[in-house]
């Protein structure tokens, strides 16, 4: 028996983690505080990117309200206006969805569903955490900060950005930058992380393609990642040295107010290629993760293996491929080159291929599946029907000719809250709900949950259908007020109040949710280990919620791939990964 | 852009390799195994740390990459609005000779960490001690003498301010300059086991580790030197040609 053991591991690596190598929590403060287990940094990250979240969505209602009932409030200020959306869109992208994605559900779910014990470098792990904890509090001092926080734009495009003109360009801007440049130092230690344990840390028999799709999701973003944020890393250092130090990177020549500035000779073009270079990947950055989780949340919901799994997983590398090479579709206004705009016009609508392949693969998932239309599969299917929304005037803004016209328009605006901002958030929510029962022991309350996702979806078209209609007809985005203006008719403004009305009663479903997390935290159903039935290694662990270590003595074996639902006899709908195929069904 | 496009591609062509070793065409639904067999999981034997240090110099390499890509974009803006030779708006100020004797110094401390790690695989610990230390205070005159280029540089009125190229010099030197305090950090840590008596072999990885590092110190910096002087316009000029 020895022998056939040692044969076997010659190839495939230590049959376990040695004990000593994992880190034992010796106090309170070690064991809940600065913890190296990434289940509890996970946490830790997710609490801190809602708790952030929460204050863009606070701001979203002051710009909406702003946009409804303009001059009503007289705290919403034109350079309130501005440092709101700043804010927002910057917390939204950034500190919420790509800190949930790669530091909530990576951390928690990247061991999990490998069967390794923890994060390769658990210390390092943990510092990724607290440098994140201290860029969110960076971030949010500007709020308190004299003249307050930046009013640039999420873009934080210069040479306004760092003018006098600009709210927020005393101590907002610098506090941003120092903010984000932290929020990229600590992503890189997480980063390493997750794809050093995905290369080396995956139990015996996880072969690549037997790993959950939500592993290859996290796994390609997390690589976009580390690559693409160096770029916004060094547009970040570069306006610093201009805000701080004079120098000129982005900056022109400038006459302001009728004096000359010191700046002169700088490209603001430069910026934009460094900050979009990192901000096109940043979408599937955030869209990744996504995807992979949906398609495990229908696989199981709809007790199907999911279709085409080699094409899914073929299509997520090549979509984190094809995505740095169309960052200047951000740009057809800049004045570039018009063969430029033509190649990454071309590259664009590549890029919907793969999509597309797997939005067929998903329905595919679910046609004549057994559906279950649990809270997860609601914000799965929603995420399906908003992802496509999204995509389709992507089409639409992917094109030079069409594009022109619609940029800087409440089209885009609506566009990419669709594609990236309530797409993924469905999945978010639709994650938390699938996962809360192996993170806490306890089920989230399922009519609480319906009500949260019906006033969810529904409001979020409420909200974002006309604005696509206000769009076309020419309403700018960023505008603090309309006034009167020839194009837009009055109608616009009531259009405006019906939008705002909705993402405050969208805003008010969110504490319905919030509730619902605590509430359910003591009093919730406890559902047992595997409440979904479902075969990926997360459920086989011996406690729930998994206990320090993950797996007991020994670490699980994986004997097939994630999706064997509903195969013809065997007795139970589902077989967990580690079941081998001789063994009888428990 | 074209310098990080290229470095993403050579980045594309690793991973597209990686990749093809790990059976994508698989069809995992067919293959279920019994117990006693699993498959191999296609992991290296290398260690985790190792694999760390790979995606992080792919990283760091990213950082400088963007860095050149940015300073040849400005050179070219430059060029277009009025400059006949490329680059000779950028570059007004003189390369101090101290850059030479610091490249020296930089190129001796790699050297004797090389050393080091060949006397950590023969289990020579007086020699890994002295390897390290040589590379470790070599690297701090290295930074020593990039301060004091600056502050030459500063007395004889090239200020950060006052031209973009000189902008992207301290730039360029204080980035890489960084990275180096870095590594000297990690040397340190691993200077102290080896004064601590810890066992040789089990610092072969950490003095692995620190050499990998340096050595892509110095190539980053041979590869700024060079264009920050413009001795590498040749070269892209060169390169361009091909790409478009």
């Amino acid at each position: 028996m020895a022998e056939v053991v040692a044969d076997t591991v010659g190839s495939i690596g230590p049959a376990e983690v040695a004990e000593v190598e994992l880190y034992h929590a010796t106090s309170w403060l070690t064991k809940y505080v600065f913890c190296q287990d990434a289940k509890v940094i996970a946490i830790q990250y997710s609490v801190t990117a809602m708790a952030i979240g929460l204050v863009a969505l606070v701001l979203s209602w002051l710009m909406r309200l702003q946009l409804a009932f303009p001059g009503t409030f007289s705290l919403i200020q034109s350079e309130n206006y501005y440092q709101f959306i700043t804010m927002h869109g910057m917390i939204m992208v950034i500190y919420l969805l790509t800190a949930l994605f790669l530091g909530g559900f990576g951390n928690y779910l990247i061991p999990l569903m490998l069967g390794a014990r923890d994060m390769a470098f658990p210390y390092v792990n943990m510092l990724s955490y607290w440098v994140y904890l201290l860029a969110v509090l960076v971030l949010v001092a500007s709020f308190f900060a004299p003249g307050g926080p930046t009013g640039a734009g999420w873009t934080l495009y210069p040479p306004q950005a760092i003018l006098s003109g600009t709210p927020g360009h005393e101590w907002g801007i610098i506090l941003m930058l120092a903010s984000l440049i932290l929020f990229i130092i600590g992503f890189t230690m997480g980063g390493l992380n997750y794809v050093v344990t995905v290369l080396q840390c995956r139990t015996r028999g996880m072969t690549l393609m037997r790993m959950p799709l939500t592993v290859w999701g996290i796994f390609t973003a997390t690589v976009m990642a580390l690559l693409a944020f160096p770029a916004l890393f060094v547009g970040c250092v570069m306006m610093l040295l201009d805000r701080l130090l004079g120098t000129s990177f982005f900056m022109p020549s400038i006459v302001q107010l009728g004096q000359q500035l010191s700046y002169s000779g700088g490209s603001p073009i430069l910026f934009q290629h460094l900050f979009w270079f990192f901000g096109h990947p940043e979408v599937y950055i955030v869209a990744l993760p996504a995807f992979g989780i949906v398609s495990d949340l229908i696989s199981t919901h709809a007790r199907k293996n999911i279709f085409g799994y080699r094409m899914m997983v073929w299509a997520i590398v090549g979509i984190g491929a094809l995505s740095f090479v169309v960052w200047a579709h951000h740009m057809y206004i800049s004045g570039m080159d018009p063969y430029f705009g033509f190649f990454f016009a071309t590259t664009t609508l590549i890029i919907a291929v793969p999509t597309a392949i797997k939005v067929y693969n998903w329905v595919l998932t679910l046609w004549r599946g057994n559906i279950h239309l649990t809270v997860p599969m609601l914000f799965a299917l929603g995420f399906i029907v908003t992802f496509v929304n999204g995509g389709l005037t992507g089409l639409f803004l992917g094109n030079v000719v069409v594009d022109v016209p619609l940029s800087a328009t409440l089209f885009v605006v609506a566009h990419f809250h669709m594609v990236m901002g309530v797409a993924p958030i469905f999945v978010v929510f639709g994650g938390i709900y699938h996962w809360y029962p192996k993170v806490t022991g306890r089920m989230l309350d399922e009519t609480l949950g319906k009500i949260h996702f019906w006033v969810t979806f529904l409001g979020a078209y409420a909200i974002f259908f006309p604005m696509h209609y206000l769009g076309l007809l020419g309403v700018p985005r960023r505008y603090y007020e309309l006034g009167a203006t020839a194009f837009i008719p009055p109608s616009a403004a009531s259009l405006n109040v019906f939008i705002t009305v909705a993402a405050l009663i969208v805003g008010a479903a969110q504490l319905v949710f919030l509730f619902n997390l605590i509430w359910s935290l003591s009093k919730g159903r406890a559902p047992g280990g595997n409440p979904w039935g479902a075969t990926t290694l997360e459920w086989q662990t011996p406690q729930t919620p998994p206990g320090h270590g993950n797996w007991g003595k020994e670490l699980p074996v994986v004997y097939r791939w994630a999706y064997d639902y509903s195969v013809p006899g065997t007795e139970r709908d589902f077989v967990p990964q580690n079941q081998p195929a001789s063994a009888p069904t428990a | 852009m074209s310098v990080i496009v290229l470095f993403l591609a050579v980045i594309a062509i690793i991973a597209g390799w990686w990749l093809s070793q790990q059976r994508l065409m698989a069809k995992p639904w067919l293959d279920v195994g019994s117990i006693g067999e699993t498959p191999a999981w296609g992991g290296s034997s290398v260690p985790a740390a190792k694999v760390g240090l790979g995606v992080f110099l792919a990283v760091a390499g990213c950082l400088f990459a963007l860095l050149v890509s940015a300073y040849f974009m400005r050179i070219d803006i430059a060029t277009t609005s009025g400059a006949t030779t490329t680059g000779t708006v950028l570059r007004t100020m003189p390369v101090p000779g101290l850059l030479w004797l610091n490249t020296a110094v930089l190129v001796v401390s790699s050297v004797a960490l090389q050393c080091a790690q060949i006397a950590a695989r023969h289990g020579q610990r007086d020699a890994v001690r002295d390897g390290l230390l040589l590379g470790g205070v070599s690297a701090l005159v290295f930074l020593a003498g990039q301060l004091l280029v600056w502050r030459q540089l500063v007395d004889a009125g090239y200020f950060a301010a006052s031209n973009p190229g000189n902008a992207f010099f301290y730039l360029f030197t204080g980035v890489h300059g960084l990275h180096v305090t870095g590594g000297i950090v990690a040397l340190g840590k691993t200077f102290g086991k080896v004064r601590s008596g810890v066992a040789i072999e089990r610092l072969r990885l950490s003095v692995w580790l620190c050499t990998a590092y340096w050595h892509f110190l110095l190539l980053v910096w041979l590869v700024i030197f060079a264009v920050l002087t413009g001795w590498a316009d040749d070269f892209i000029v060169i390169c361009r040609t091909l790409v478009i």
